[in-house]
């Protein structure tokens, strides 16, 4: 295997990885705040249904962006209502955000555009294009710096940025800020929250709707930028992938970073098995291949990664104790 | 004349058909200690509630001094100025001392400057009330009594003048306790305001300047503490003449019933929590284990009572019993004589969704008296249970009601009716009075008692020192998973048992309390104690 192709590899480790980076950031905002949100999965499809949809019809990818977060902060939304206001099941709100998404992304498609439940390609403006980033054109010929710069670092697009100086902005919210301050200790004893006179449930709000924005990148990249247009269930389980990543990142910012990038990594050997062949001798099934990111979610859920201890007050609506 | 720090007034509260609060006023004079006493539902905590806005009253008005004051919320609350220190503390485990104090009380959107600034308040409020936590230790690893400094200290940093302690006894050491009034005796000094709620009649004695006593949600009498007598307040409390004292004769130990030598548990982590412990129990008298929770009590109910494995030999009646977990569970114990009452009875006295009559039978319930195969003989249970709960006072007596809908100390008397009709050999009871309201208490000491004077062996384990020594006829103090020293209770008091409690022998005149609280501390730590 040469230099080039480990680049190669690498570069779309990082493309895979994005969607999974922010699910899974988008994830620990609310699990941190003590919501469990397996919704995360619905809520990346519809954004990517909308955002395909929209960067279609206007011709602007960045509408189409704006369309994707808010079709995902509607269902983060609904699913704030049924566990916050209501107090109802987490994991049962977010199966049913789930099959929502899953339904109604396929159906619209197919009443608006008529093509077996996907949207048409999207070229052009209706696209997030790859930036080449200053100077990486004439540096190519640096030895392998050059080479480094113009393939793996350059020639994104604009949200893979995005995604990566997301991980250190959590970071600083989380651990720096009164809000990080205070949406941590909802997650692990709302008690305290209430009795110090800071609100549970707007707390809670909050951090359901920055998961949402956060998913709605996510989507959005699916469909604009990873892929030129919506197909049905285009989301894969990426994310179901990236809960297991945040369990792996054990609720951490940058472990988060490290996790998604494992798994990213996985998705991107699973493109290339003649790698594979060439580098171990023997020929991997491509079913295994792909299956290998769930097998690891597989193990990680199983907890065979150490112990993961989630936010105490995880998965527990808050009731005022009398 | 000074307006009171707090006044309220004509206070009423319901929670649908219970009225919890009825027509309550109260004065609270600045710069006193003022208790609350009552039993468990007598509304204390809802009154309390509604001070630190909670609840909402029905009817009523609340006045900080002398202004009349409406409190929504606990925001409201906390900017009039009152603090509260909750029975349970609402403090973020894995968060450090100073973050749970700047907590809801941070002075910009950043956290830095909050911190710096709360470390410098905490290091002031520290020299000035003898309030010492180390401010970036994580709560998970403080002492109780030290977290409680961190309740304390995050009401003194919102500038609270008023102060409520919820039973904040409840889980301290006698040291620690002690440590506490000196902290709130200071707090007085300075002019702060402090409503201590409480069920220990000795504190409100001692402690307090004025009492209010509440029964049934009313107010039942406002007294200086000066005025009145623990008799006095105990009859305001129940509404009946209540026997503090535990009458009893001595004791007339007959033969060993249990004989435990060199009984060594480790937990599933590896900890050693039992480190060699011998004794004996006879027949017919009480022997009491006193000590600190967590110093190996709980390990030794649980290897007697059949729940845990432990190595060394422990005999009942001469035989030796099974330690090693192979041959016996708490079943093969209750069949060998041994009842027990467990420490905590939500978790191992009772399942508390089962009915009363369910829980009537757990452990005995493969009895030929109860079961005919694999069924259950219904009928001829709940006839028996209805009998059980009429002969321990259980309130309301109705075994198809579920253990969750009684009270605490009607829960412990149906864990108790169902041990004691098995006429054990031995009796092994934990905490039977945690949580249990004072009128049950005297109930369940006189029945541990009757149950001695018929010539049984009792092994009580309780963090109550009054109820220690109170019922046994001899105590042994354990510390570290050690028995620091057996007492005869006519021959000791408090305070020895309390330095034991800790790790100190000797010289309980001139108590070393530096010692004491690092021996504590390192035990809680799973560290060797320093000082012997």
């Amino acid at each position: 295997m040469d230099f080039m192709t480990i680049l190669q590899v690498l570069d779309s480790t990082v493309r895979l990885a994005i969607p999974l980076l922010l699910a899974c950031l988008a994830g620990l905002f609310s699990e941190r705040a003590g919501i469990f949100d397996i919704g995360l999965e619905g809520k990346m499809l519809i954004a990517a249904f909308f955002s395909a949809a929209i960067a279609y019809t206007t011709g602007s990818v960045w509408l189409g962006l704006l369309a994707g977060i808010a079709a995902s902060l509607v269902l983060s939304v609904l699913h704030g209502v049924a566990s916050i206001t209501f107090r109802g099941n987490q994991l049962i709100s977010g199966v049913a955000i789930n099959f929502l998404a899953a339904g109604m992304t396929v159906l619209i498609a197919q009443d608006w555009f008529a093509q077996g439940g996907r949207t048409p390609s999207l070229s052009g403006a209706a696209r997030f294009n790859p930036v080449t980033l200053p100077f990486a054109e004439s540096l190519q010929g640096v030895p392998v710096l050059g080479p480094i710069y113009y393939e793996l670092i350059s020639g994104h697009t604009i949200l893979v940025y995005l995604g990566f100086l997301t991980v250190p902005l959590t970071w600083w919210i989380l651990y720096r800020t009164r809000f990080g301050l205070r949406l941590r200790a909802v997650g692990e004893n709302p008690a305290a929250v209430d009795t110090a006179g800071v609100s549970v449930v707007g707390l809670r709000y909050a951090a359901v709707l920055i998961c949402g924005v956060l998913c709605g990148i996510a989507g959005a990249y699916l469909a604009t930028a990873l892929q030129a247009g919506f197909v049905k269930d285009m989301s894969a389980g990426r994310g179901y992938i990236a809960l297991a990543a945040l369990i792996f990142a054990k609720w951490r910012p940058w472990y988060a970073l490290m996790s998604t990038l494992l798994f990213g990594f996985l998705q991107a050997v699973a493109l290339r098995p003649d790698l594979i062949q060439a580098t171990i001798g023997i020929k991997v099934q491509v079913q295994l291949l792909d299956a290998l990111p769930y097998i690891l979610t597989v193990i990680i859920l199983a907890g065979f990664v150490g112990k993961a201890i989630p936010p105490r007050a995880g998965g527990e609506p808050y009731v005022k104790e009398r | 004349m000074t307006a009171p720090a707090i006044e309220l007034k004509g206070i009423s509260k319901a929670f649908g058909p219970v009225q919890a609060n009825k027509d309550i006023s109260i004065r609270v004079m600045p710069g006193t200690i003022h208790g609350i006493i009552g039993e468990n539902g007598a509304g204390k905590s809802t009154l309390m509630s509604i001070l630190y806005g909670f609840y909402k009253a029905d009817r009523g008005e609340i006045f900080i001094n002398g202004t009349k004051t409406e409190i929504p919320d606990s925001q409201a609350a906390i900017a009039a100025g009152i603090g509260m220190v909750f029975q349970h503390f609402k403090l973020v485990e894995n968060f450090t001392v100073v973050e749970n104090v700047i907590l809801g009380a941070e002075d910009g959107a950043l956290l830095t400057p909050s911190i710096s600034k709360a470390r410098k308040s905490l290091k002031q409020l520290a020299d000035e009330y003898e309030l010492s936590v180390d401010p970036d230790a994580l709560i998970e690893n403080l002492s109780v009594g030290h977290q409680q400094r961190v309740e304390i200290l995050k009401a003194l940093y919102r500038q609270a003048d008023i102060l409520i302690l919820d039973e904040p006894t409840g889980v301290l050491t006698p040291a620690e306790a002690d440590h506490l009034f000196r902290i709130l005796d200071n707090l007085r000094k300075e002019g702060k305001t402090i409503i201590l709620i409480t069920h220990k009649l000795r504190e409100i004695m001692e402690y307090t300047d004025t009492v209010s006593v509440m029964r049934r949600g009313e107010m039942t009498a406002t007294v200086k503490t000066s005025e009145t007598s623990t008799e006095e307040l105990a009859e305001l409390m129940v509404g009946r003449k209540v026997l503090l004292r535990v009458d009893k004769q001595p004791a007339e130990p007959k033969q060993v019933v249990l004989s435990v030598k060199d009984l060594r548990v480790t937990d599933s982590a590896g900890v050693e929590r039992v480190k060699g412990v011998s004794f004996d129990i006879r027949a017919g008298e009480i022997y009491g284990i006193a000590g600190v929770a967590g110093n190996g009590q709980s390990e030794l109910m649980e290897v007697l009572g059949g729940m845990q494995s432990g190595t060394g030999t422990i005999t009942m009646n001469g035989e030796e019993i099974d330690l090693t977990g192979k041959f016996s569970d708490g079943q093969s114990r209750r069949a060998r004589g041994i009842g027990h009452v467990p420490e905590d009875r939500h978790d191992e006295g009772l399942i508390l969704d089962y009915t009363a009559w369910e829980n009537t039978i757990f452990g005995y319930h493969r009895d030929a008296e109860w079961s005919a195969g694999p069924l259950l003989k219904n009928a001829a249970i709940i006839e028996e249970a209805g009998a059980k709960m009429e002969r321990f006072d259980v309130r309301p007596p109705i075994p198809s009601l579920k253990a969750k809908n009684f009270s605490g100390g009607n829960q412990q008397k149906i864990v108790l009716a169902r041990e004691i009709e098995k006429n054990p050999d031995l009796l092994l009871v934990g905490q039977p009075t945690r949580g249990v309201d004072i009128g049950a208490i005297e109930f369940i000491h006189q029945e541990i008692i009757r149950l001695r004077d018929e010539g049984k062996a009792i092994l009580l384990v309780s963090v109550e020192l009054d109820e220690i020594m109170s019922l046994s006829d001899r105590i042994a103090v354990m510390f570290d998973g050690q028995i620091m020293g057996e007492r005869d209770p006519a021959q000791t008091d408090e305070r020895e048992l309390g330095l034991l409690m800790a790790g100190i022998a000797g010289e309980p005149d001139k108590p070393d309390w530096k010692a004491v609280e690092e021996n504590l501390e390192a035990v809680e730590h799973g560290e060797a104690p320093k000082h012997g």
